[in-house]
């Protein structure tokens, strides 16, 4: 064994409750940031998941119109731009497009529709709905429907449709019935429900209603034609980049799900920075903490510093003894850390459930985190060490022997 | 490192001086010239104040002298840098406290594998068993387990006695070794020394305030006011007057 471990080992030993308390106040500032972590993450993702639960990480479409003036805008002139109404225009060549976006590294599925308004009729009911023509199997890919289907399958074939929950309350209608989809366009279609989803966004439960691409194509005059590429991508927080390679490269417009929500990226950092800021003074604390212990050690043990140096102990030995000393100490208090951090974060979870049965605070407990939380702690450990272990490498040994 | 040659000289020091202070410099050691030679057991003698604890400093690379040089087993210490005179204390000598200087919370045995250990930094089931010969030959073999506040005040100084013999050191600077011990244990311990002295011709310089034990060394250094008063052969039964 090496004698800088022998050492460091039989010093903690020596003064156990020292070390304990020690032990304990790491211990604590891990198990708080695991907690804080755990709960931070779990309620951000939770968040993240509801709102891409219904939304493409990337939407993308072709480019607005817009009205241009003839005369040179630099030409002082009295002049009145009318800007023309949106007019459901297909994506010029889009399945290559499509290929394109689909051969980024970053994209996992991309899935082409057909996207625009219409009614929705049955008898006296009528309600303003979107209609959306998918291929189905693409579009699961990207958006997941079918795992949220409440009755009948995620099934679209011909004359087929699978509506939301809110949509079939609103028009007293279920699997099994037809409803009638009228569009702008002039078109309109009967389609027999073959299923009801619940995506858990009250907008998109009411008014999506998902067709078959080529019924979809017809209904919104759009023949052969795709007007959005949905597209899913690796890694959540990539989806701006994707969409600015997009853009980049096609001149279509690509909306990320980041731009489209950027209150609630703004109000998740801030919540990020919150908790870093606490977590940073729990480990200053911490670290203050093991200073102080190690400093009246290095004071209880001048004499045996001492004895040590005279026997030609180098000075870095006896600093690298410290050091190990705040190492071990903020490595064991992490293990203990994590494993109170973990039962906090479960018992939590599991005191505060919906009345659903899931947990009102999910929370994200990860190995990655813990991980990470036991080597910030045996580095916090290590580095508030340093002072002390300095100080103890340099005493000098006449000195320190005749230390009483 | 290959075995002395009997007369060779273990610890030179020439024209060492030491003084303290920076505004106001007082000079505690003159000139001090002094050898010690393989198998020597030496006693370092003199009144409170005269240099002796600053000569063994030096002596025993704890301190830097302000001008001369010293030698030890054959090398120059005089410039060393702070690695290398550790280096030169773990593999040349052997430190003897007055109140033994254990570390307490280590076991005998413990304590006698620290100076095993330095120059390797690892500890070894070799060192083990040698750390517990040393152990059985100052008889503690049964007491390697045991704390420091465990044994009495003699056995401590055993211990410590044992810990700066067992890694065979060119020198042994021992520092009122039986400075607060009775009689009967005063004549015991310098019984190991004498015994590790003849047996291994060990160099071993003892300062003293014990004229008894002094008068039982092969020569008798006295300091007076910084400055080696004499430094004669002991007269065998002959106790020198300390001041």
């Amino acid at each position: 064994m090496p004698v800088v471990v022998f050492l460091a080992l039989k010093f903690l030993r020596e003064y156990r409750a020292q070390t304990a308390l020690t032990v304990g106040a790491v211990a604590v500032g891990v198990s708080v940031m695991i907690f804080l972590s755990a709960l931070i993450d779990g309620l951000q993702r939770s968040l993240i998941d509801r709102t891409l639960g219904t939304q493409a990480h990337v939407l993308v479409r072709p480019m607005e119109e817009r009205a241009r003036p003839l005369l040179d805008e630099r030409v002082p002139t009295a002049r009145h731009v009318e800007q023309p109404a949106q007019r459901s225009r297909p994506i010029a060549e889009w399945q290559r497009v499509d290929r394109w976006i689909a051969g980024d590294e970053e994209v996992v599925a991309t899935a082409p529709t057909v996207t625009g308004s219409g009614f929705a009729t049955r008898g006296n009911a009528n309600r303003p709905v979107i209609v959306i023509g998918v291929d189905p199997n693409r579009f699961e890919q990207v958006i997941p429907v079918g795992t949220k289907m409440l009755r009948g399958a995620y099934r679209l074939d011909g004359a087929e449709t699978v509506i939301g929950r809110g949509l079939s309350t609103n028009l007293g209608v279920d699997v099994g019935d037809r409803v009638r989809i009228e569009t702008p366009e002039g078109a309109d279609a009967l389609l027999t429900i073959r299923g009801v989803f619940e995506l858990g966004n009250q907008q998109v439960d009411e008014r999506w209603v998902l067709v078959p691409l080529r019924t979809g194509q017809m209904l919104l005059g759009l023949p052969g034609g795709s007007n959005a590429i949905h597209v899913k991508v690796r890694r959540v927080f990539e989806a701006d980049r994707v969409a600015a390679r997009v853009v980049d490269q096609t001149g279509l417009v690509a909306d990320s799900w980041m731009q489209q929500n950027a209150q609630l990226l703004i109000g998740l950092r801030s919540q990020s920075s919150s908790s870093y800021t606490i977590q940073f003074f729990v480990f200053l604390a911490v670290a203050i903490g093991i200073a102080s212990v190690l400093v009246v050690s290095v004071v209880q043990r001048t004499r045996e510093i001492g004895i040590l140096r005279a026997m030609g102990t180098p000075r870095r030995r006896i600093a690298a003894i410290f050091i190990l000393q705040g190492g071990i100490v903020g490595f064991i208090g992490s293990l203990f850390g994590a494993a109170l951090g973990g039962l906090l974060s479960f018992a939590f979870a599991a005191l505060s459930r919906n009345p659903d049965g899931t947990a009102t605070f999910p929370i994200d407990l990860t190995l990655r985190l813990v991980l990470t939380a036991t080597l910030l702690a045996t580095v916090t450990g290590v580095l508030a060490a340093v002072l002390p272990a300095r100080q103890a490498g340099r005493l000098e040994p006449a000195e320190a022997i005749r230390h009483v | 490192m290959s075995e002395p040659a009997d007369d060779e000289v273990i610890l030179s020091l020439r024209g060492v001086t030491k003084s303290f202070g920076k505004e106001v410099v007082t000079e505690v050691l003159h000139g001090i010239d002094l050898e010690l030679r393989r198998g020597e057991l030496a006693a370092l003698i003199g009144p409170s104040g005269s240099g002796k604890s600053t000569l063994l400093n030096l002596i025993g690379l704890l301190d830097r002298p302000t001008t001369g040089t010293i030698h030890l087993a054959g090398r120059d210490a005089t410039g060393a840098d702070d690695e290398t005179l550790s280096l030169l204390r773990a593999e040349t000598l052997g430190f003897v406290f007055q109140f033994h200087h254990l570390i307490g919370s280590l076991t005998a045995l413990e304590n006698l594998l620290m100076p095993l250990s330095i120059r390797g930094g690892w500890i070894d089931d070799a060192q083990r068993e040698r750390a517990q010969r040393a152990l059985e030959s100052v008889g503690l073999g049964k007491r390697s387990g045991a704390r420091p506040s465990e044994l009495s005040g003699g056995q401590q100084q055993r211990v410590a006695i044992a810990r700066a013999l067992v890694h065979e050191p060119a020198l042994v600077l021992a520092d009122e070794p039986t400075g607060n011990l009775d009689t009967a244990t005063a004549d015991d311990i310098f019984a190991v020394l004498r015994g590790e002295n003849r047996d291994k011709r060990r160099t071993i310089l003892v300062v003293t305030h014990d004229p008894r034990l002094a008068a039982r060394c092969d020569r008798i250094i006295t300091m007076i006011d910084g400055r080696i008063a004499s430094d004669v052969a002991a007269p065998a039964g002959a106790a020198p007057t300390v001041h």
